[in-house]
């Protein structure tokens, strides 16, 4: 049995991040480049029909997009950034959402199955120009020394301790911040594609290659996890969409707000 | 060995980004922004407006016709009551005139009843007074014919004639009115 056992685990390859390095379909154009651009188009597509012809008494066309674009201006435009200021944003934050919850949704989608964050390097593109932006945004309006000392002094702080808050707000603020963004991004992204692939790759290794017939039931609740954790992915891909909007435009909003 | 794992380790690091990545990523994510802010906003953002304005329009101009009912029905019961005491008082006035013209009719019947009886009285009086002439004058030449058949003598002397007369007429009306009362 020990023997067998081992040969199994030496015949199975766990998957890793070999997974995720697609051979390019052609040229140097890979399978997340297309989807990518596969996601813009879709999503433009949708919205400019949703918007195309928008009226008072809105088609069913208009009242989805309405819906959908409402989600983004209202509930995390407007509420984080304020009534003021936020429509300046809100084609950029509605971009932003929809195409990362379009790619993450790719994850679950049979034939797409691949969620384009899983490469950190669209996370980190994303994260940095959310960077320039609310710094950029701050800037513009506080005056270059104004808004580093909005975003490193925090109000009703004052002596000695500002030694230690002003380096710990400045690293927080400015310097964690679109780390923190990508790296949430990309790396649910890619533990949840792991995850699955894990369940369901083990799961027919199980079943079909492991040679032993007492190991296809487990392969069978492999299969079923697999299922499950789909479920968890869909809740999960919302919420990173979500979240990495939010973030923004409360970004925004703070390097915006007035000093208290 | 090591040396390849590393290099395998190095080239397999997720969290080492491709470039080509990261640049695509910005430009399509630039792009889709743009042509959100061109094409998809300012059509929704006209819609949410246009909306807004009809729904306002539309509360303006309930409203108004809020407005234009209440001062309707303000002025209809003005009206209404003005009636009413219109009503009121033109009963008031038409009883008045009833009355007074009940009392005109009332004074003009007396005074008519009073002149039909002061004429009649009247007559009475004028037909007493004629029948009194005519008895008078009938008594003498009576009682003058009568006397001269008695005495056998003429009484030419008109002045005594009518002495005798009168003297007898006096004692006759004295002794009527001691027998009327």
């Amino acid at each position: 049995m020990t023997t067998e056992g081992r040969t199994v685990l030496a015949e199975f390859h766990p998957p890793g991040p070999a997974d995720f390095d697609l051979p390019p379909i052609f040229g140097d154009v890979t399978k997340p480049m297309v989807l990518y651009v596969l996601s813009a188009v879709l999503i433009f597509g949708c919205f400019y029909i949703a918007s195309r012809r928008a009226a008072v008494v809105p088609s069913k066309a208009q009242f989805a997009g309405e819906y959908a674009y409402n989600f983004v201006r209202n509930s995390i435009a407007r509420d984080s950034i304020g009534s003021h200021d936020f429509m300046k944003f809100v084609p950029y934050l509605t971009a932003l959402f929809f195409l990362i919850l379009v790619n993450n949704y790719y994850g679950l989608i049979p034939f797409f199955q691949f969620p384009t964050f899983s490469h950190s390097g669209y996370a980190y593109g994303l994260a940095a120009l959310t960077w320039i932006l609310y710094n950029g945004v701050g800037i513009a309006k506080h005056g270059f020394l104004g808004y580093f000392k909005l975003q490193s002094v925090p109000g009703g702080v004052s002596g000695p301790i500002l030694l230690l808050i002003v380096p710990l707000e400045f690293m927080s603020n400015i310097l964690v911040r679109p780390v923190t963004l990508a790296l949430r991004l990309f790396a649910n992204m890619f533990a949840g594609h792991l995850l699955l692939i894990l369940f369901t790759l083990g799961g027919s290794y199980l079943v079909f290659d492991s040679g032993n017939i007492l190991y296809a039931p487990v392969g069978v609740v492999a299969w079923l996890l697999a299922v499950a954790v789909s479920f968890l992915e869909a809740l999960v891909m919302f919420l990173q969409a979500y979240v990495f909007t939010l973030l923004t435009a409360q970004y925004i909003g703070g390097a915006l707000a007035d000093e208290h | 060995m090591s040396s390849t794992i590393l290099a395998a380790g190095g080239e397999l690091n997720p969290l080492v980004p491709h470039v080509d990545e990261i640049v695509l990523g910005v430009v399509v994510f630039l792009i889709l922004v743009f042509l959100i802010k061109k094409f998809v906003v300012p059509n929704f953002e006209k819609a949410y407006a246009e909306r807004t304005a009809a729904i306002e329009g539309g509360m303006k101009e309930a409203a108004a016709a809020q407005e234009e009912a209440k001062a309707a029905l303000e002025q209809y019961n003005a009206q209404l009551s003005e009636a009413r005491h219109e009503a009121a008082r033109i009963r008031e006035e038409a009883r008045e005139q009833g009355a007074q013209i009940v009392a005109e009719m009332r004074a003009q019947a007396q005074d008519e009843a009073q002149r039909i009886v002061t004429a009649a009285h009247q007559q009475i009086e004028a037909e007493r007074a004629q029948a009194v002439q005519s008895l008078r004058r009938q008594v003498g030449e009576l009682s003058t014919e009568l006397a001269s058949r008695i005495v056998g003598e003429s009484l030419e002397d008109e002045a005594r004639q009518r002495r005798t007369v009168e003297r007898f007429i006096v004692d006759l009306e004295g002794s009527s009115n001691g027998s009327a009362n």
